[in-house]
């Protein structure tokens, strides 16, 4: 479903900022793999999933989704193949059109964009029901703006904009990092949800060592711009959070360094 | 004694300025379709373009010439509205495949459009198209007629058919494209939406009807000149921002129709109390500092609210210590 053949990606090059966020990413995904990404501080992990995103075009390496080469592909062509939550929530939601616009924008990811009118009525009543399984009432605020919803309110109607059209793999960048822990547990639910009944393919970077042994069918951790340990299901079942950090020390030769990793122990 | 000499006389020139409305009502209405245009780039693209202090004197030198070289009004308008269209198109490349900041594009296009609308008045400053030798759709010269060749008529449905338009517009798949645009760049191409294109079509969506407001101008005041668009995005600015705070409390303002019409009434607002100030014995020339110093207060009201407010929350916070933050 993905393949990242070893990708490479040096910011800025030959300037003072110069920024070598990706040296050799080598990952291949399944057909509904789920994966999460652990890595420390600047190991690449959001850089990993831009790349894919196509936020940049990447140095050296390829990209496939689906069997077809997007490496070159600018951001706006790739979206119809992905679904994507961000880690601020108020960059995956346009907060000055309402919430019923806002789903009509992502039901029409990857299609033309026509003259015929922005939102019918017979959508409606599908969001309306796409939105009360999300069990926040959003379904009687179907014409409110979407700047009047709090942080996980507008993180959920993401999540549900990613999946209205189903996408050939769901990225989903630290998408419950800036939610008090309620509210991520709660996202996360739904992220395992709508994961599960449609049959997602996903990524999903976590700075949450147990939400990342927990969630998903695989791991993997970066380190320094490369894939350094790869978690199958099997394994993943057996490995505590105190296993995780002693095999990244072993492969990294150094200590774990995530100020939010350490401090969500 | 002097100040009450000066209210004596004002009183006494009250019909004049009775006499001065309606054409000040109509200049409003031409600069309320001006601000219209100007709404799409500074209000849903979320962009200040510049452009229009050019594209308005492109609009009105294109009409004026194709009108006194035998050409239907209607006709003449078309063609100064794809003219708007051409300059936004120029704006809109200098500012996506040549990376060029918004603004700054705005500005180099309407520096260039000078020397573009010499050379289509054929190098001359002004063009004049008189309502006696050719047909108008709008001529001040009836301004104050009570009968159906009122130049208010024309406009008012005029204005009326392009909020009609802008409102099935930016409801339609597309529209609504061009205003995540604005709303959300980030989130309009993770949903597939190309928002440099977006960007272009609205620049040049937004010139045309700037231009178009520059035939209407062009006709009413029976000349096209090279001059006539200096400060205008200032003017609609202040056509936009008046609008907003005088209608936007307001319920039946608060759509794309209702913003639209409460643009339009800001422009004829706008003119009606520069009529005032003007019959009150402010000097012409100083009317575009007066505009400015008034755009620049509305402007940073905004701001100002902002910082009183976090300010007024600190304060809260620092008494109270168990306020909810």
């Amino acid at each position: 479903m993905l393949k990242i053949n070893h990708i490479a990606k040096t910011f800025n090059p030959g300037t003072i900022t110069e920024k070598k966020a990706l040296l050799d990413v080598d990952l291949h995904l399944n057909e509904g793999d789920f994966v999460t990404v652990i890595g420390g501080n600047g190991a690449g992990k959001s850089t990993t999933l831009n790349a894919v995103a196509g936020t940049f075009l990447v140095d050296k390496g390829s990209i496939e989704i689906g069997g077809v080469d997007v490496t070159r592909l600018p951001e706006y062509k790739r979206a119809k193949y992905l679904g994507r939550v961000f880690q601020d929530p108020m960059t995956g939601t346009a907060a000055t059109m309402t919430i019923e616009e806002n789903m009509a924008l992502a039901y029409r990811r990857g299609k033309p964009r026509t003259l015929r009118w922005g939102v019918t009525s017979a959508e409606k009543k599908q969001y309306r029901d796409a939105l009360a399984m999300l069990e926040l009432g959003l379904e009687d605020r179907m014409s409110s703006k979407v700047g009047l919803l709090s942080g996980g309110q507008r993180q959920a109607l993401t999540l549900l904009m990613a999946t209205l059209q189903k996408p050939m793999l769901l990225l989903l960048d630290e998408h419950t990092a800036a939610l008090d822990p309620k509210t991520a547990e709660k996202v996360l639910t739904l992220t395992r949800k709508l994961i599960r009944e449609n049959n997602l393919t996903a990524m999903m970077v976590t700075h949450n060592m147990k939400d990342a042994l927990q969630y998903g069918n695989r791991t993997v951790m970066l380190h320094e711009g490369r894939i350094i340990i790869d978690i199958d299901r099997e394994t993943k079942a057996r490995l505590t959070v105190e296993d995780l950090l002693k095999m990244f020390k072993t492969a990294s030769g150094s200590g774990l360094t995530n100020d939010r990793m350490l401090l969500s122990q | 004694m002097e100040i009450i000499n000066y209210f004596v006389d004002l009183a006494g020139s009250f019909p004049k300025l009775f006499n001065q409305l309606p054409g000040a009502a109509a200049q409003g209405l031409i600069w309320g379709i001006m601000a219209i245009g100007v709404y799409i780039t500074y209000r849903i693209l979320e962009v200040s373009d510049l452009t229009v202090d050019g594209s308005i004197a492109t609009g009105g030198a294109v009409a004026a010439m194709l009108i006194i070289n035998g050409w239907s009004f209607w006709a003449a308008m078309a063609v100064a509205f794809l003219a708007g269209m051409l300059a936004g198109l120029v704006t809109g490349v200098f500012h996506t495949t040549m990376g060029i900041p918004a603004i700054l594009s705005g500005i180099l296009t309407q520096l260039a459009l000078y020397s573009i609308n010499l050379k289509i008045m054929l190098n001359k400053a002004n063009t004049a198209v008189s309502v006696n030798k050719y047909t108008l759709l709008v001529s001040s010269r009836n301004v104050r007629a009570l009968t159906l060749n009122n130049p208010m008529i024309p406009l008012i449905i005029v204005t009326i058919l392009l909020v009609i338009f802008m409102y099935w517009f930016f409801n339609t798949e597309y529209g609504c494209s061009l205003r995540a645009t604005g709303a959300n760049q980030a989130m309009s191409r993770a949903q597939g939406i190309n928002t440099e294109l977006n960007k272009v079509v609205g620049l040049m969506f937004s010139n045309g009807i700037v231009a178009l407001a520059g035939a209407l101008l062009t006709q009413y005041q029976g000349y096209s000149d090279v001059n006539m668009g200096r400060g205008a995005i200032v003017i609609g600015l202040a056509a936009v921002i008046i609008g907003e705070v005088v209608f936007g409390k307001f319920k039946p303002f608060r759509g794309i129709a209702g913003k639209l019409l409460a643009v339009s009434l800001g422009a004829i607002i706008y003119y009606l109390v520069i009529q005032v100030v003007i019959w009150m014995g402010l000097n012409t020339n100083d009317l575009k500092m007066l505009t400015a110093l008034v755009v620049a207060m509305f402007l940073a009201f905004p701001h100002w609210k902002g910082k009183l407010a976090a300010r007024k929350a600190a304060r809260e916070a620092m008494n109270g210590g168990n306020g909810h933050a």
